[in-house]
């Protein structure tokens, strides 16, 4: 077997001069009977060729976004990465590294996790970032959790322009605690007016998206200042952060918490993971952040370093009085974030932005002019929500057959609201095309005709 | 006294520099890399964009206006900040990485191979399940090894590492328990379990109760029946445990777990000792999460992202979350909606399916047999590794081990060496070091796990250096160890300034000065 080195005779050496007689010598603890006499029911071992094809095999049984008009976003984006992500990141020193607790031989990782740290900060406009968490909506779940911590009340409120899958992990992580959550029904339209109308001096947050998941931009401001004025937090969450290189960052509008989704810079759309979940807040809130956080320090010569700090937040130091029990964290995803974003600079994550943004505004351009089909949003960044007649998952289907992935639809993603199932989410990105928009249009207008 | 890029702030003054100093502050190979930010350029990116047409932007009047901070930097300066940052670190790639309970294995480069396929990585997780469907597959055929290496029925993909397993598994046995109108309070843990487990079992809302471990490094029987009570949930534990030992009178601890009416929950970490020899479904486990990125050597990438599949017994199943995998006939469907009374999404979307792919190819590559062997290797290589040292060094229970050594540090006694100063010298020696301090149950833990993936000859040199250190140790030479590590980037850090005044982002320098 090609990735094990002993030998049959280094296996026969090695148990001599440990003493035992076969290798069910060292299994001498496992009961009576429960040692398997022989491999259990599955494949026997096979080449790396054989193993490629197998491969091979299934992934061709899937459509890859690059083969034709693909449109779909809803808290995963398709945007390009530049080769030189994917070749420094496949360096072994990052790849197959462990988290960093020698940090004298880690150094890399460290400072990585440092600069990363700090270009969070900046683009969300907040004070303190982690080193990351899984995913966008475990981030937006444990947020929830800190808030409580922070506030010591109980009741969450939840915009219905909230990822109703986000929403889905909020539910399950305080199904075992004592918050009162609020859901607001889900409508593509600015909810504002309705989480507003339940704030109370019993709040402990409010958790609202932008944009949000039906592509609105939203001013969080005022939502900010009735938040803060009942004592409550504004949790404000990103699933698109490329949009923050268009629109004001979350902090510059009062929000507390910000918890992100990173996947779109630097990571493969890969079915949903692994994705980067970013989380940012506020320096006095610090203490009660979930999640690795790395510190510059200096060494015994005076020399600047990195090493992770604040621990006594973590469960390796805290146990049972942890923050949370995160404890692997998304590094490697984190490191083509920053490695992305360093490529980017002020400049590029600012075009990038922007030609996103543009290529939104054809898109909507391009279905406006369709007959049956409504685009909902008034602003938008480069995602929108439109109304078509009959059911929109079907409709995606029958489009996915002639090779054009249309967007993502209501009836795909809110599962069983039904006001939902005659809507599309659709993204443009820098890697749409002018033909791509020209395909989708054409393909709608017949469909529909 | 160095500037920010640890370069000396003047000509150095040859009676006062140490010998290595340079002008520069670099030795050799040895480069210092200053932060991205000390590095902006600004008004340069590394990327270029095809021209777009242009029109009425729609952002509602929320441009950014604001500077965001983010440096510029050419594309040639970005290879060259990595490139250098990446020779500071130690890595699997490098040699011997014997973190105790990590399970840091040789990466296979095929893995990342596959993974890296349009058909894998450039696939939406909402797509129409048709377009999917051998994304599906490899998530069906991921299942089936899962249950069959396990012995146990159900398997729930989507957590997304270890410690995210482990609240999956805990909130699916509090659901099970409130489904039959049985509310209980505790959840008994060992004292040597790792801290996501006390970590977690609070994150559902349980009271943790710890069990002792008795002399021989395992759960105390007598202890836990006196704890186990009608108000007790589960019991979590770890087996092989964080001694390094498998838990011998477990059927009986499951026996009694079950008659009390708790569940039984698993910490996989250890799995690598046993995959392919022991199904835990035949030691009467519950739950238990499963680290890809540990038995089954997905890259640990520096701190993740891992993927923690949990196995659910017969008596569970009905509780797990969604999403899992349907099959009609030759269509493959993914079951999205919950339950009634079951936990419901752990994570947006279907978990780490960048992990699944890499362990599916780990998994097909060493086929049922080849995990066998895995186990055995590296069963076999700790007790080498705990043989070839057990004279020099202080092993914490009598043998033979699982898949990592267990010492403590009785062997370090009046040496005014500690099992930090051990550690760190073993890197000059060019070794990560092992587990310190870990697990809690024994004083100055060093916990070795070498893995399958070392050769004899890889083991060999290990042991020589840790002989040599321990022979060094009681020799008298404590100074030598307390000044470790000499040869690294940089020397011992000081953690206590970096929590007492934490610097956690960049600040330009100015702001610096008005502090």
């Amino acid at each position: 077997m090609r990735y094990l080195p002993l030998t049959d005779h280094d296996r026969q050496d090695m148990l001599a001069s440990i003493g035992a007689s076969s290798i069910d010598d060292l299994f001498v603890d496992v009961p009576e009977g429960l040692l398997q006499s022989g491999p259990l029911d599955l494949p026997r071992h096979q080449s790396e060729m054989a193993v490629e094809r197998a491969m091979e095999a299934l992934a061709k049984q899937n459509r890859s976004a690059g083969e034709g008009p693909f449109f779909l976003g809803a808290g995963g984006y398709r945007h390009h990465i530049p080769a030189t992500v994917k070749h420094l990141i496949s360096r072994g020193e990052f790849l197959t590294a462990y988290t960093p607790y020698q940090p004298e031989i880690s150094q890399g990782t460290l400072q990585v996790l440092f600069e990363f740290q700090s270009q969070v900060v900046r683009l969300t406009g907040m004070e303190v970032a982690n080193a990351s968490m899984y995913d966008g909506s475990t981030a937006c779940a444990e947020a929830v959790l800190m808030a409580r911590r922070i506030s010591k009340k109980k009741k969450v409120i939840v915009s219905g322009g909230l990822h109703p899958q986000y929403a889905d992990v909020i539910r399950t992580m305080t199904r075992f605690t004592d918050d009162d959550v609020n859901f607001q029904a889900p409508t593509p339209h600015i909810d504002d007016d309705a989480l507003i109308a339940v704030l109370d001096d019993q709040t402990s947050c409010v958790v609202v998206q932008n944009p949000d998941v039906f592509g609105n931009v939203r001013d969080l401001t005022s939502l900010a200042e009735a938040a803060h004025a009942v004592g409550a937090l504004l949790i404000a969450t990103v699933t698109e952060i490329v949009s923050l290189g268009a629109i004001r960052s979350p902090g510059e509008m009062g929000a507390d918490i910000v918890v992100g989704e990173g996947q779109s810079i630097g990571n493969a759309l890969s079915f949903g993971g692994p994705y980067l979940g970013l989380f940012a807040t506020r320096l006095r809130y610090v203490r009660q952040m979930p999640g690795r956080l790395c510190g510059e320090t200096v060494d015994s010569d005076g020399k600047r370093g990195f090493v992770l700090t604040l621990s006594t937040r973590e469960q390796h130091i805290r146990r049972e009085k942890a923050t949370s029990n995160i404890c692997t964290n998304s590094g490697l995803c984190a490191l083509a974030f920053s490695i992305h974003l360093s490529l980017l600079g002020e400049k590029g994550l600012r075009q990038m932005a922007h030609i996103n943004h543009m290529r939104a505004v054809q898109l909507v351009d391009a279905l406006g002019q369709i007959e049956g089909v409504e685009v909902l949003n008034d602003t938008f960044f480069n995602e929108v929500t439109i109304r078509v007649p009959g059911d929109a998952r079907e409709l995606v289907n029958r489009l996915a057959e002639l090779g054009i992935l249309a967007g993502v639809s209501g009836g795909r993603l809110f599962d069983s609201l039904t006001d939902m199932a005659d809507l599309i989410i659709l993204a443009a990105t820098e890697t749409t095309t002018d033909e791509d928009i020209h395909a989708l249009a054409s393909a709608l207008r017949e469909a529909l005709s | 006294m160095m500037n920010r890029q640890g370069r000396p702030s003047q000509p150095s003054d040859a009676t006062t520099a140490p010998i290595s100093a340079t002008w520069t502050g670099h030795r050799a190979l040895d480069l210092n890399e200053p932060l991205l930010f000390e590095q902006d350029r600004p008004g340069v990116t590394g990327v270029d964009f095809e021209p777009v047409s242009e029109g009425k932007t729609r952002l509602g009047g929320l441009e950014r206006d604001e500077k965001i901070g983010l440096p510029g930097l050419t594309e040639s300066q970005v290879v060259r900040h990595y490139t250098r940052l990446s020779r500071k670190n130690y890595a699997i790639d490098m040699g011997i990485f014997p973190l105790g309970s990590c399970t840091m294995k040789h990466n296979p480069r095929l893995n990342e191979a596959v993974a890296a396929m349009p058909g894998f990585a450039d696939i939406h997780p909402l797509q129409p399940m048709a377009s999917v469907q051998g994304a599906l597959g490899v998530m069906e055929q991921l299942s089936h090894w899962l249950k069959t290496l396990t012995g146990m029925p159900g398997v729930s993909l989507s957590p997304k590492a270890g410690a995210h397993g482990e609240l999956c598994g805990l909130m699916t046995i509090r659901a099970a328990l409130e489904a039959r109108g049985d509310a209980r309070v505790r959840v008994l843990v060992p004292e040597s379990a790792h801290g996501t487990n006390p970590a977690t079992a609070a994150q559902c809302g349980y009271k943790v109760d710890s069990i002792p471990a008795n002399d021989e490094g395992r759960v105390d029987i007598e202890a836990l029946a006196e704890k186990l009570g009608d108000d007790v949930a589960a019991i979590m534990l770890t087996n092989p445990n964080t001694c390094g030992l498998f838990e011998r009178d477990i059927i009986e601890i499951a026996a009694m777990t079950h008659a009390a009416g708790a569940f039984f929950y698993c910490d996989g970490a250890n799995f690598n000792a046993i995959v392919g020899k022991v199904r835990p479904g035949d030691l009467g486990i519950d739950a238990m999460h499963i680290n890809l990125h540990k038995t089954f050597s997905t890259p640990h990438g520096g701190g993740g992202p891992g993927s923690g599949p949990v196995v659910f017994s017969e008596a569970l199943v009905p509780f797990a979350p969604s999403p899992f995998i349907a099959r009609e006939g030759d269509t493959l469907r993914l079951v999205e909606d919950c339950a009634d009374g079951a936990v419901g999404r752990m994570a947006a979307f279907h978990g780490q399916m960048g992990m699944y792919v890499r362990a599916l190819t780990y998994m097909l590559s060493h086929g049922s047999d080849g995990l066998a062997q895995v186990a055995e290797d590296a069963v076999l290589n700790a007790n080498y590794v705990l043989e070839g040292l057990k004279d020099v060094m202080s092993p914490s229970f009598e043998g033979p081990c699982m898949h990592e050594a267990l010492f403590d540090d009785r062997f370090l006694k009046d040496t005014g060496v500690t099992t930090l100063d051990f550690s760190k010298a073993l890197i000059d020696e060019g070794f990560h070091p092992m587990t310190m301090y870990f697990p809690l149950v024994v004083q100055g833990a060093m916990l070795i796990e070498p893995t399958e993936t070392e050769s004899k000859e890889s083991l060999d040199e290990f042991i020589g250096a840790l002989r040599h250190l321990a022979t060094m140790a009681s020799a008298g030479t404590s100074n030598s160890f307390a000044a470790a590590p000499q040869y690294s980037p940089v020397t011992r850090l000081d953690e206590t300034q970096a929590a007492r005044n934490p610097v956690l982002s960049y600040q330009v320098p100015d702001q610096d000065a008005a502090e």
